[in-house]
């Protein structure tokens, strides 16, 4: 894809008008969140159930997620297609461990008593906490294609732009997860 | 590569950043159990996870790097949210006394 009037990629510029875009629908989920917290009349409350210490090791997973990313990057530009495979690979590896750390958590929930419906933390929790985890898994399924496209030699380093658009997606979904780490969690 | 011509950091300087971001993380987790912070817990908090947000869109998501525009795109979209955010909360009463 040629570069725009602007000096920048058409793909790149439209992934950046993705993420902003992006920002608006976290901030209304966010925003629900927040406005609905405290207000449940029934139980389990949050500060029964939310496990702060497995939260953050899921968090520091998706973090260091991120850093195999910007190394599969750096692997590409320079035309290292066996680490481009290693850290792609990691990359969805470490964020396939973090939709099962929200598998469990969501399981958990749900067996103590708090499914979606149950009260006002439940159903702003799972809207948000899940259409973040939808995201995720869409990153991972992005970063299993190119992993596969490494693997048959069709990602050499003149396709560096495919991965790093990747990239600000999946940088994005870990900053997202940034903000609800603490809003939600630490907050509580 | 930048659009400008700026090279991106090494290999090592990003393991430096998440050294910074799993230092933070820890740090968050630790003022979390602290009672003797529990009245600076929302500031403390907020100011570490916008440490993080923005070492992650500096650094790995190349924002100090590439063209400004980028960033002026992605930040209109984090102040459309900040806004609905606060107006909401303001509309539901949230910052009265």
């Amino acid at each position: 894809m040629g570069p725009t009037s602007t000096g920048i990629g058409n793909r790149k510029l439209g992934m950046w008008t993705f993420i902003g875009s992006e920002c608006m629908l976290f901030g209304t989920l966010i925003a629900t969140f927040l406005i609905y917290r405290g207000h449940n009349v029934v139980g389990p409350y949050p500060d029964d159930l939310l496990n702060i210490p497995f939260i953050t090791v899921t968090t520091f997973v998706l973090l260091m997620s991120s850093l195999m990313m910007v190394l599969a990057l750096a692997a590409v530009q320079r035309g290292d297609v066996r680490g481009t495979k290693l850290w792609l690979f990691l990359t969805g590896f470490f964020g396939l461990i973090f939709l099962g750390g929200q598998f469990f958590e969501f399981n958990h929930f749900v067996h103590e008593g708090l499914p979606l419906s149950r009260n006002l933390f439940s159903a702003t929790f799972f809207v948000l906490t899940g259409t973040h985890g939808a995201h995720v898994a869409g990153g991972v399924l992005w970063m299993g294609t190119l992993f596969v496209r490494a693997a048959q030699g069709k990602l050499d380093s003149s396709h560096a732009e495919t991965v790093e658009i990747a990239g600000l997606y999946w940088h994005f979904v870990d900053v997202v997860w940034i903000v609800l780490f603490t809003l939600i969690y630490l907050l509580s | 590569m930048s659009e400008d011509g700026h090279a991106y950091p090494s290999s090592r300087f990003y393991v430096v950043i998440a050294l910074i971001l799993a230092v933070l993380t820890a740090m968050e987790l630790m003022v979390f159990y602290v009672d003797a912070l529990a009245s600076v817990l929302v500031p403390v908090l907020m100011v570490m996870m916008s440490a993080k947000f923005a070492l992650v869109a500096m650094f790995f998501m190349h924002l100090k790097f590439d063209s400004k525009l980028l960033t002026g795109i992605f930040l209109w979209g984090l102040f459309i949210a900040t806004a609905v955010i606060l107006m909401l909360l303001a509309m539901f009463g949230k910052f009265a006394g």
